[in-house]
């Protein structure tokens, strides 16, 4: 009985310990929300996030954030467009078409590429793509949402590309052999069958990726140019939410306005992901393929 | 017919080539920062303080300090991730329990690095008043890296055959012992080569240390962990975007980038290659 106890005790320690990363979130919350919420004192909420004035240190100051998330959601978007097909067709490479040695150093180099410091791709970025482009496209300044899209694009892809490889990868060999049975060519067989088999995983695989890139801090503030305007074209100046905290909370006063605003703007972005990856964990979830006998 | 194939050269073209443009990119990315870079690395530059506001001189303070802070992120994350790992592999039942933790532990994966930033900044600067120093970072670095290592530690024993708990537990051994005598000894190499792969995690990043530990510069090195530190992936930023001479620091930015570069995929590498070894010696 003794035994039971304790075995029983030490079961509860380790799910007090495991519900840890709840309470983490539920702290982040909490934080964000102390020091962010202060900012609605002084302007509502609508003009917060629709405003389209960004001018928190000026007399009077303006906190309209909108400039901002179109930053975020345009960059976000760019980078998408370059890392999804980039990223699930080298994984269809990997899964189904390359050779074995092939595979087996391929799967590496990506997880080296998900391994580099954000901080050196922005470096990258700045150093070298940034007066590449102001020289070959004769612009004022080569720090911009192209630039930022490119460098996004490099940090989602090792994520959309193993996910996605992952999600290839578990599909039934019964599949495959069914449809080589019927006469179809490799690449009708990948078409029609190994991708919309696998469809629910790649799906989680692009929005954890576009999640990555919209929480991305310092390849943004680096590259993106730093402009608090809504761009006229994709060589415009952007300042997405993480670039304009990253870059503003060093200056501004303790418990100012402006601090608040950052918190506040801190809140949306986390809203943002949060949502984001609740959507990629119900795909993943409710479309899971159970067994071979649910197509 | 022959369209048929055609249309499977043409597609496995493209893959191919989508495939080798990103191993052409790192590649490219990697021999450009080396080639770049190797001519500031010296015994001065890794061993040195900065002199002459950081346009001369080296870089070991914040070697130095991204050591500190790795070292302090991996040893609030690790025991936290295993023990978490065990209850969620050895002995959460499907349900809603299990379900809610693992929303939980994704989404804390998901959440921007910035914000980490603020919360760190919020709840250990501010409100526990820890002021910016090498705790505060270490302690908002190894909640980021929390689900990197759950992750790891879950995959490690779930790869534990049922067996080997079968046998032990048809001895009379009681579960926790199953586990800490069985389970765990087994779990621990992949556990560990899964844990590096957070260390990277954790050396690279920047914005969440940027108001919670990192110093522009500081005249001497940390006494305590209630000191302020230098940290690699922060030093590159502050010179190659705040300092009055960022042409003429370029090699010195180079030399910090590959310090970092090497640094952060040596320990990756390692990872990976002992992972590789780890599951070719496995037969069970």
């Amino acid at each position: 009985m003794k035994r039971k106890l304790k075995e029983l005790i030490i079961k509860y320690i380790f799910l007090l310990i495991a519900l840890i990363s709840i309470f983490i979130l539920g702290l982040i919350v909490i934080f964000l929300f102390i020091e962010g919420l202060p900012i609605f004192k002084v302007v509502s909420f609508k003009e917060f996030i629709f405003g389209l004035e960004w001018y928190p240190t000026s007399d009077p100051p303006a906190f309209g954030i909108w400039a901002l998330i179109v930053g975020s959601f345009i960059v976000t978007l760019f980078s998408s467009v370059i890392a999804i097909p980039l990223g699930v067709l080298s994984a269809i490479y990997i899964a189904e078409v390359a050779p074995p040695f092939i595979k087996e150093t391929f799967k590496p180099v990506v997880e080296l590429l998900a391994g580099l410091p954000s901080v050196v791709l922005g470096f990258f970025g700045m150093a070298v793509l940034a007066p590449w482009l102001q020289e070959t496209f004769d612009l004022p300044t080569g720090l911009n949402i192209v630039n930022a899209s490119f460098i996004l694009a490099l940090m989602a892809v090792p994520t959309i590309a193993s996910i996605s490889e992952d999600a290839l990868y578990s599909v039934p060999q019964e599949f495959k052999e069914a449809s080589y049975a019927l006469g179809a060519t490799r690449f009708e067989t990948i078409a029609k069958v190994i991708v919309p088999a696998a469809l629910s995983g790649i799906t989680t695989a692009v929005i954890l990726g576009m999640a990555r890139a919209i929480g991305e801090t310092m390849v943004v503030l680096m590259v993106a140019g730093g402009a608090a305007a809504i761009p006229e074209s994709i060589f415009d100046s952007v300042r997405p939410m993480q670039a304009s905290i990253a870059a503003e909370m060093g200056e501004a006063p303790f418990r100012s306005d402006h601090y608040h605003a950052l918190f506040a703007t801190g809140v949306v972005l986390f809203a943002l992901t949060f949502f984001f990856n609740l959507i990629a964990d119900y795909v993943s979830h409710k479309f899971r393929e159970v067994g071979s006998a649910t197509l | 017919m022959r369209w048929r194939y055609f249309k499977q050269s043409a597609f496995f073209a493209i893959v191919r080539v989508s495939a080798f443009a990103i191993a052409l990119a790192i590649g490219a990315f990697l021999v450009y920062i080396v080639v770049h870079g190797i001519s500031a690395i010296s015994w001065e530059f890794l061993t040195a303080p900065p002199r002459d506001s950081m346009t001369r001189g080296g870089i070991m303070p914040a070697i130095l300090g991204t050591f500190y802070l790795t070292a302090g992120a991996i040893i609030i994350a690790l025991p936290l991730g295993i023990a978490s790992a065990i209850y969620l592999s050895e002995y959460a039942k499907q349900g809603p329990v299990i379900r809610i933790i693992r929303i939980g532990v994704n989404c804390l994966a998901g959440v921007p690095s910035i914000v980490f930033g603020l919360f760190g900044l919020g709840l250990f600067v501010v409100f526990l008043q820890f002021g910016s120093c090498i705790l505060s970072g270490a302690l908002t670095l190894g909640f980021l890296i929390l689900p990197t290592i759950i992750g790891a530690s879950e995959e490690a024993l779930k790869a534990v055959p049922q067996t080997f708990r079968e046998a032990s537990l048809g001895l009379g051994v009681s579960k926790w012992q199953t586990i800490i005598r069985i389970v765990l000894p087994n779990a621990l190499p992949g556990i560990l080569t899964g844990s590096i792969l957070g260390i990277g995690r954790a050396a690279g990043e920047t914005a969440p240390i940027m108001f919670t530990a990192a110093a522009f510069f500081t005249a001497k090195l940390p006494s305590s962990i209630f000191d302020e530190v230098m940290a690699l992936p922060y030093h590159v930023y502050v010179l190659a975007t705040a300092g009055t001479h960022i042409e003429e620091t370029r090699p010195l930015q180079y030399g910090t980038v590959l310090v970092l570069v090497a640094l952060v995929l040596g320990v990756d590498l390692i990872a990976i290659i002992i992972r590789s070894y780890i599951r070719k010696k496995k037969r069970w």
